[in-house]
């Protein structure tokens, strides 16, 4: 067999179960193309002797699950035991965690295999993985001779599924983290209902709205790695205590009397020509496929954004607070005569970068004395206003809604990084879903005029994962996206 | 609104980030940007909304106070910039 790297995760495990190929050949394969994939900026800290160690253990393993042999890359912001977790900040140089996250903790004992830790935007702050102590990831999509972002927080993520450099990749999703950068490079992702998988080991940005998920070649990936993810956790207090069903079962394409909400708002002034044919192109996937399709009104779509950029910062200067210089990470060299706020305060400057510093101060200013109900109190209310929009056309019986996931195709690293609200606009599609706890999926359906990878987005009930997925499913076969990036890396 | 340097240098106080004073203006006019924008949220009538506390309608668990860890003094020191004799070890705090 040729090209393991490129397997998807169920042709793999398919493979694996009928003795065809042996997870050392298969993780053999992927530290093969990550050793020549640098350019990509993906994999930050590699951990060959990790994998081949766990792989050696699956091939051992006579009763093993769906992931058992798996290859799979972790974004940074997980914490995994021994093996350097830095959410891609200088503040953290150094850590390595004295335990593992209940993602990583559950995807290995389902037998996944770990490449190594995958780039993102510092603490998640960002949509181009340019924030990245590492510096940036590199999508494997190119148009022309420049380099295209990957999009973020999830940068390495998207870049390394989409290069093959492994079969499937975790993410975290606190404003579209998961689902712009998966549209930006032709893959799947879903940010699951929040609750649904523990955030206990993944480094927290805003705790409301911070989920993780998988990122895969298509939608069976996604089903099989969610499910692995999922479940509840004790150590995390907002984890739900729910079953966990067989998404990958629920995959029957069979989305005939479904109903489709088509949400007017979200049609934005200069939307471009490709974004709206997209959409238009995917509506008519899912009525040809049987589903009803319906207009649909969420009012205060527009004031996500906003309340976004309050509620995240401000609850990121609250997490972000544990990083002083005490406990792990950076120390500030200090002055004679520093005490300890001047540790505080050099260690904070030389260990975040400009955005996060940014964010942590408009999170400190919205909280602080005078502004709390203006800014913060405000934005809480604006988001149950957001989350009511959502109840409102859930309770009229629409299924799912179907969206474009991003307002453009990637753009050229370096374009946009000076203006940080031209920044955030990437959010403008995902990040209603993140206020309002649901689950939402981007699948690639199309390419724009220069060859770049388009991707849908369906937002889901709360809880209703497997049901999500087949809608998505339905979509991802309607559409027969199999466009590969060409190898330049 | 509009935020001007000696608000800028507030916030980084409070915020404990060191910031030069050369760079504060700059500071200043990125946080009116952004401010600007957040703005937009006063057109909401948001009158008789309560603030939303948790995005799903779940009670907050409560585990019983009992000790269920503890005991890992040297993991719990293993990534300190400094630590001695099982402390954290800062800069002196009282004269």
């Amino acid at each position: 067999m040729t090209d393991l790297n490129k397997l998807t995760i169920a042709a793999a495990r398919d493979a694996l179960k009928k003795g065809d190929v042996t997870s050392v050949e298969l993780t053999e394969a992927c530290l093969t193309q990550i050793e020549g994939a640098d350019a990509l900026g993906a994999f930050v800290h590699k951990t060959p002797e990790i994998a081949m160690e766990q792989a050696k253990a699956a091939d051992a393993r006579k009763d093993g699950g769906d992931l058992n042999g798996i290859p799979l890359g972790i974004k940074d912001l997980f914490c995994t035991k021994g093996v350097a977790s830095q959410a891609a900040s200088g503040i953290l140089d150094g850590f390595k965690p004295e335990y593992e996250s209940t993602v990583t903790t559950q995807l290995f004992n389902d037998g996944a295999v770990m490449l190594g830790k995958l780039n993102m935007d510092e603490f998640a702050m960002g949509s181009s993985n340019e924030t990245s102590v590492y510096g940036n990831a590199v999508n494997p999509w190119k148009a022309g001779g420049a380099e295209l972002t990957p999009g973020g927080s999830s940068g390495g993520s998207a870049s390394a599924v989409a290069a093959d450099l492994c079969l499937g990749a975790t993410g975290t999703d606190t404003g579209g983290s998961i689902r712009q950068p998966a549209a930006f490079t032709g893959i799947t992702g879903i940010k699951p209902t929040y609750g649904r998988v523990s955030r206990w080991g993944i480094v927290a940005f805003a705790s409301s709205l911070d989920q993780a998920g998988p990122m895969t070649k298509d939608v069976r990936d996604a089903a099989i790695m969610l499910k692995s993810m999922c479940g509840h956790d004790p150590k995390d207090s907002t984890s739900a205590d729910l079953p966990v069903p067989d998404f990958e079962a629920a995959l029957t394409g069979d989305i005939r009397g479904k109903t489709i909400g088509i949400p007017s708002e979200y049609r934005m002034d200069g939307m471009p020509a490709e974004i709206e044919k997209l959409w238009e192109d995917g509506t008519a996937m899912l009525r040809d496929a049987g589903a009803k399709i319906v207009d649909i009104s969420l009012p205060h779509t527009k004031y996500a954004l906003p309340a976004y950029y309050v509620i995240a910062p401000a609850e990121a200067s609250s997490n972000l607070a544990r990083y002083d210089g005490v406990r792990f990470g950076h120390r500030a060299k200090l002055d004679a005569g520093d005490g300890i706020t001047e540790m505080y305060e050099k260690t904070r400057a030389e260990g975040f970068g400009n955005e996060v510093k940014r964010r942590v101060m408009i999170g400190t200013y919205v909280l602080s004395a005078g502004f709390y109900d203006a800014y913060y109190n405000r934005a809480r209310k604006v988001r149950a206003l957001i989350k009511r929009d959502f109840d409102d056309v859930f309770a009229q019986g629409v299924d799912a809604i179907l969206t474009p996931a991003t307002p453009s195709a990637a753009f050229e690293l370096g374009k946009k990084f000076d203006d940080p609200v031209q920044m955030y606009l990437n959010d403008v599609f995902t990040v209603t879903v993140n206020l309002a706890g649901l689950p939402g999926i981007a699948v690639p359906t199309g390419v724009d005029a220069a060859g770049l990878p388009l991707g849908l987005q369906l937002i889901g009930r709360p809880w209703e994962e497997g049901d999500l997925l087949n809608t998505a499913y339905a979509l991802e076969q309607a559409a027969q996206f199999v466009a590969k990036p060409g190898r330049w890396w | 609104m509009s935020i001007d340097t000696e608000t800028a240098r507030r916030v980084a106080k409070l915020a404990r980030i060191k910031v030069e004073e050369a760079d504060l203006p700059e500071l200043a006019g990125e946080f009116s940007a952004i401010l600007g924008f957040i703005e937009q949220l006063n057109e909401v009538d948001v009158e008789g909304v309560e603030p939303m506390t948790s995005v799903t309608p779940q009670r907050l668990k409560r585990r019983d106070d009992v000790v269920t860890d503890g005991d890992q003094a040297e993991a719990v020191l293993k990534n300190a910039p400094d630590a001695r004799e099982g402390f954290f070890a800062v800069p002196k705090v009282v004269e």
